[in-house]
């Protein structure tokens, strides 16, 4: 039985979910970099494990896989034991749905205005690109109506399922720790209870473990 | 008390959780959604969706929104084979294509869908521009699923799943468009809608979105 395999660079947001899910579980587990600069994406070998040529993809033994949350999923309900926390909740029918609203919640309406915020405010300007200023600004507006959502929820319970940490919180880490990089990171001072949120999430190792393969942004 | 679907049938996203209820065989109400008087952002129904959307769903004391995971809730509820949680493999290949089926395919699907069969009810222009270009997204997306479903009969494996299933409202209306020629182009994607269109749960589904 081999290692497993995520296909990526960690500095990517949607590589570090997965790697996350992997150090919350305490996995071994290798990564083997896609190099895009030479169109390593768009190769026979790499389109047979991601058709879209995107990245992660993930190789345990014969199972090939992509999506960075089906992915992660994956790892949390091979690896849950008592040990760790219960990211799923796979076990309580109400739960683990929650788990799953607020998962399609972050994929659905809070990555795609984050993901593009600190792609275009950090990422770009890091490998010596411009972002694109007005994407930003749009997206920062529309992110606003999204975030007095996250609040009203937060103010009912301590993590966005329940009060209980879940895959649906930790797969917000990625695109939110470049964010708060940018020029926009205090936009959260105006929605406490998503900062106490954040700042509690960051204490967790798994996601310091995921940080330090990824730009710096201090 | 019944379970409860607010929105409208022929909303692709309510659609998506009907189907749901159709195949475990499930009693439940749709309870219309009026977004003409704005009945979306009334506190009553923020309460049930706060992004002031359409399907919500509330089953006794479980109030839940977000079509794929209501639909999860409910195969998990009667306990249908259409996610395979019993494997771990499978249960991950159907998650692959549910996560595709978002990312990739609905957003040409719905885009094309909403530029030539809603605007023209609205009395709004085509923009013919958003049309081709997201028929060209589409056609490449196409091709991924053209090549998968030559190697199995569904998207997850040789078992239909609710990755299949989740497909089924958007393309609905695409085929309903002068555009369902497209698939003409990839035989075994063709092959595939018309497997799945001889459920009796999605023949019922259609009944409801067209009645």
């Amino acid at each position: 039985m081999g290692v497993m395999k995520v296909y990526g660079v960690a500095r990517y947001m949607s590589v570090a979910r997965v790697i996350v899910c992997l150090e919350e579980v305490g996995a071994d587990y290798q990564v083997v970099p896609v190099d895009f600069a030479v169109g390593e994406h768009k190769t026979p070998a790499h389109l047979a494990r991601n058709p879209f040529g995107l990245i992660p993809a993930f190789e345990d033994d014969d199972l090939v896989i992509f999506e960075s949350r089906t992915i992660s999923k994956y790892v949390l309900r091979k690896y849950k034991s008592s040990d760790t926390d219960d990211l799923l909740r796979e076990n309580n029918l109400t739960e683990s749905t929650l788990v799953d609203q607020w998962l399609d919640v972050e994929a659905h309406h809070y990555d795609p205005l984050v993901f593009h915020i600190s792609y275009n405010a950090f990422v770009l300007p890091k490998i010596g690109g411009t972002g694109d200023q007005k994407l930003i600004d749009t997206n920062l507006e529309k992110l606003k109506k999204v975030l007095e959502v996250y609040e009203a929820q937060l103010s009912k319970t301590k993590y966005l399922a329940g009060n209980f940490i879940s895959l649906a919180d930790l797969s917000h880490f990625p695109a939110t720790y470049y964010f708060m990089a940018t020029p926009y990171a205090n936009l959260f001072d105006n929605y406490p209870h998503v900062k106490a949120w954040w700042e509690n999430l960051m204490t967790r190792p798994s996601l310091k473990k995921a940080a330090a393969g990824m730009f710096p942004v201090a | 008390m019944g379970m409860k679907v607010y929105g409208l049938t022929k909303t692709t996203n309510v659609a998506r959780v009907l189907i749901s209820l159709e195949e475990v065989g499930a009693e439940y109400d749709v309870v219309p959604v009026d977004f003409a008087t704005g009945e979306h952002k009334s506190q009553a129904h923020l309460i049930r969706n706060p992004f002031g959307q359409v399907p919500a769903f509330q089953d006794d004391d479980v109030m839940l929104f977000e079509s794929r995971a209501i639909s999860r809730y409910i195969l998990r509820k009667y306990k249908s084979n259409l996610l395979r949680e019993d494997d771990i493999k499978e249960a991950a290949l159907v998650d692959v294509w549910v996560d595709v089926e978002y990312g990739q395919y609905n957003t040409p699907a719905s885009s094309i869908c909403y530029n030539v069969i809603v605007k023209p009810m609205h009395g709004e222009e085509v923009d013919l521009e958003v049309v081709d270009t997201n028929l060209e997204k589409l056609k490449k997306v196409l091709e991924v699923y053209e090549a998968r479903l030559s190697q199995c009969k569904y998207l997850a494996g040789d078992f239909i799943s609710f990755a299949d299933l989740s497909h089924v409202p958007c393309t609905y209306y695409l085929m309903l468009t002068q555009y369902k020629s497209v698939f003409d182009s990839y035989p075994h994607v063709k092959a595939w809608w018309e497997a799945i269109m001889t459920r009796p749960s999605i023949k019922k589904v259609f009944d409801i979105m067209s009645a």
